[in-house]
């Protein structure tokens, strides 16, 4: 069953994206911004959670999910450190996500290297 | 006249089946991508047994495997077909950044594949730590004033 869920959210996630792309002039590199504010708006008015708790993967792994983490860390970090906390608590709390992307974009780049004539 | 109009009609109709086509293949590879999740997150929480901890390996794992395919590949095949259903989960924002670092090796490490590993990422989070300071400000302050909102999350 949370499969299902998960398949389901996540994938009318995607179809609102591509309805924005196929419709509108938004950029796919707009989209994934786009997201990530969302998640983040989401997350602060306390929405989002309860869409993660339904759903799962399918409100986790979607952009919206990592905008989510940034608003959990800076809220966590908030309530924790305080003022220090706003600063520090969003990207600490996706900092995983992010420096793995890093790490193995580096590590693709390295071992995958793009041929002269794509250039 | 007659024409243009009936240009008009066979544009608007041709966009319509494309446009339900593309939502129908960003919907089962996207929600694909987000099942593989649920599916990694539930083995690996046999592990950890820790929601938090389960989740991030999840994501971790999803890029990985992103990285892995762009490299050799697979990962803008599928793209060509999905849409938005490879750029919205998180192995779109891993690819992303795998893909302007496999294509600007070229030109260094570091003005090459150093910089244009941001160049759609960066954006991405510029605005998305800008909007999570914004947040913890607002409820910084409105804790001052005695209202609470970071339990929400």
């Amino acid at each position: 069953m949370e499969f299902l869920k998960a398949f389901i959210c996540g994938g009318l996630l995607c179809v609102i994206a591509q309805i924005l792309i196929d419709k509108t002039a938004l950029t796919p590199a707009r989209i994934l911004t786009a997201y990530v504010c969302a998640g983040v708006v989401l997350g602060g008015i306390g929405v989002y959670k309860s869409f993660v708790d339904f759903a799962g993967c399918g409100a986790t792994v979607p952009l919206t999910g990592f905008g989510y983490l940034l608003a959990r860390g800076a809220l966590e970090g908030v309530r924790d450190q305080g003022l220090l906390g706003a600063f520090t608590g969003g990207l600490a709390a996706a900092s995983g996500g992010i420096c793995a992307a890093m790490l193995f974009s580096l590590l693709a780049g390295i071992i995958f290297p793009g041929k002269p004539e794509n250039l | 006249m007659k024409k243009s109009m009936y240009a008009a009609y066979v544009s608007k109709k041709a966009a319509r089946s494309s446009l339900f086509r593309d939502c129908l293949l960003a919907f089962l590879i996207g929600g694909g991508i987000c099942c593989l999740g649920q599916f990694l997150f539930t083995w690996i929480y046999q592990f950890s047994a820790d929601d938090r901890m389960a989740s991030g390996f999840t994501s971790i794992a999803l890029i990985f495997l992103s990285c892995l395919f762009t490299g050799i590949g697979w990962y803008d095949k599928l793209a060509s077909y999905a849409g938005a259903g490879t750029l919205v989960p998180i192995t779109g924002f891993a690819n992303a950044m795998s893909s302007p670092a496999i294509d600007n090796t070229a030109e260094g490490m570091v003005m090459g594949l150093g910089a244009k590993i941001f160049v759609i990422c960066g954006p991405v989070i510029l605005y998305g730590c800008v909007f999570s300071v914004i947040l913890g400000l607002i409820a910084y302050l409105l804790r001052i004033f005695g209202i609470d909102i970071t339990g929400v999350v």
